[in-house]
């Protein structure tokens, strides 16, 4: 036995371990849920400005209007609709079903292209 | 907290290239981890030019070509050589399979190979196993029962043994438990996908009489819930079994005996 401490063997995804459709889903399922915290605030803020009066939310409308402020809006709902949708993905696996690696492969896809598509849907139903 | 990072010691440097002679036909170049405990020194990656067409197709037989003819330094371990002993395990082209039933036309350009992720390394690409037993014997993997053995053996119907499918086949390579994020993060405590497959093959055991004790002792925000379903390991699994299916079964348990 040598004295010297054992090197730990590379792990990390991307550069030793390449990127799988399951660890990138799951990992997006949680920066999403993470980010939807900080989206709840700005929603927050915007009913808070609602309530103080007039000068308040328009001051709210045109930050949350401004381009910096849509784009967020934009990620916020994208990150709504991905967590939803793969929370319901979570729901079907803890009661037993979709662990084929062929199901969960195409349940995978069927996520990314759900939040897609429902974020578009819903900018297209809420633009002016 | 979750690490991303190798530690100092860990960070691989560049290593030796060892040429094909001018006679090879048809030349594959392997890079491969290496770390020699007695030079003091960081890992390593080493590249080995192979001739294919002196080679057998898997990357164990080139594995094994490299050390016979080119390099007797290189350490792994193997056994059966056809997928039944799990020895061979190993990091090949960014997914742990075993070397033995990886072919290396299946891999295009460099095949880089490492030892199994996260795991401390012993030589070259042999990791540290101990913990990883050590878990494995923390769940009892064998039949506990409090009747009496009958006089010739404990009978089980078809449909009972038909329940150990899927689970009896697995060869404790421990691919998918070192494929598993949250293994890398937690498997201090978290018992990992390999372990937590290998508990419910005695939980589903008709024969078994200590269901209950096995379930009070996987019941632990650690041991069993460190799983959050992200499926690398049924991914990666060179058997093709399904220890997220597995231990999907232990958290439906869970809720049903409330």
């Amino acid at each position: 036995m040598s004295a010297t401490k054992r090197p730990l063997s590379p792990f990390m995804i991307g550069p030793y371990y390449k990127p799988q459709m399951t660890s990138v889903l799951s990992i997006t399922h949680r920066i999403t849920g993470a980010a939807l915290v900080f989206g709840t605030l700005l929603v927050v803020y915007w009913l808070a400005a609602a309530a103080l009066g007039p000068q308040a939310y328009h001051h709210a409308q045109a930050v949350l209007g401004s381009m910096l402020g849509q784009l967020l809006m934009f990620l916020w709902t994208w990150a709504l609709f991905y967590h939803m949708a793969n929370g319901i993905r979570h729901l079907f696996w803890d009661a037993g079903y979709g662990f084929e690696m062929p199901d969960a492969t195409k349940s995978g896809w069927a996520v990314i292209w759900a939040s897609i598509i429902l974020t578009v849907l819903c900018w297209l139903i809420a633009a002016p | 907290m979750a690490q991303f990072k190798l530690p100092a010691n860990s960070v691989i440097g560049k290593g030796k290239t060892y040429y094909a002679g001018a006679g090879a036909k048809n030349v594959r170049r392997f890079q491969i981890y290496r770390w020699d405990p007695d030079s003091g020194e960081n890992p390593r990656m080493d590249t080995y030019e192979v001739d294919l067409a002196a080679c057998g197709p898997m990357v164990l037989d080139a594995l094994l070509k490299i050390k016979n003819e080119i390099d007797p330094t290189l350490t792994l371990r193997r056994s059966c050589r056809e997928g039944v002993c799990g020895s061979c395990a190993m990091n090949i082209d960014g997914t742990n399979t075993l070397a033995c039933t990886k072919a290396i036309a299946d891999v295009s350009g460099e095949i880089k190979i490492y030892p199994l992720p996260h795991m401390p390394v012993i030589k070259d690409l042999v990791p540290d196993l101990t913990h990883f037993y050590a878990q494995y014997t923390s769940i009892k993997p064998w039949l506990q029962a409090e009747t009496p053995p009958p006089a010739r053996e404990r009978l089980q119907s078809k449909e009972d043994r038909a329940k150990l499918d899927g689970l009896y086949e697995c060869i404790l390579c421990a691919c998918c438990s070192t494929s598993c994020p949250s293994y890398w993060w937690n498997g201090e405590r978290y018992l990992g996908p390999s372990i937590l497959l290998q508990a419910y093959r005695w939980i589903v055991d008709s024969r078994d009489e200590f269901t209950g004790e096995r379930l009070d002792d996987l019941e632990d925000p650690f041991r069993l819930y460190r799983c959050h379903t992200i499926m690398n390991c049924t991914k990666t699994c060179p058997k093709h079994l399904n220890p997220a299916k597995a231990i999907a079964e232990i958290k439906k348990l869970m809720v049903e005996r409330r």
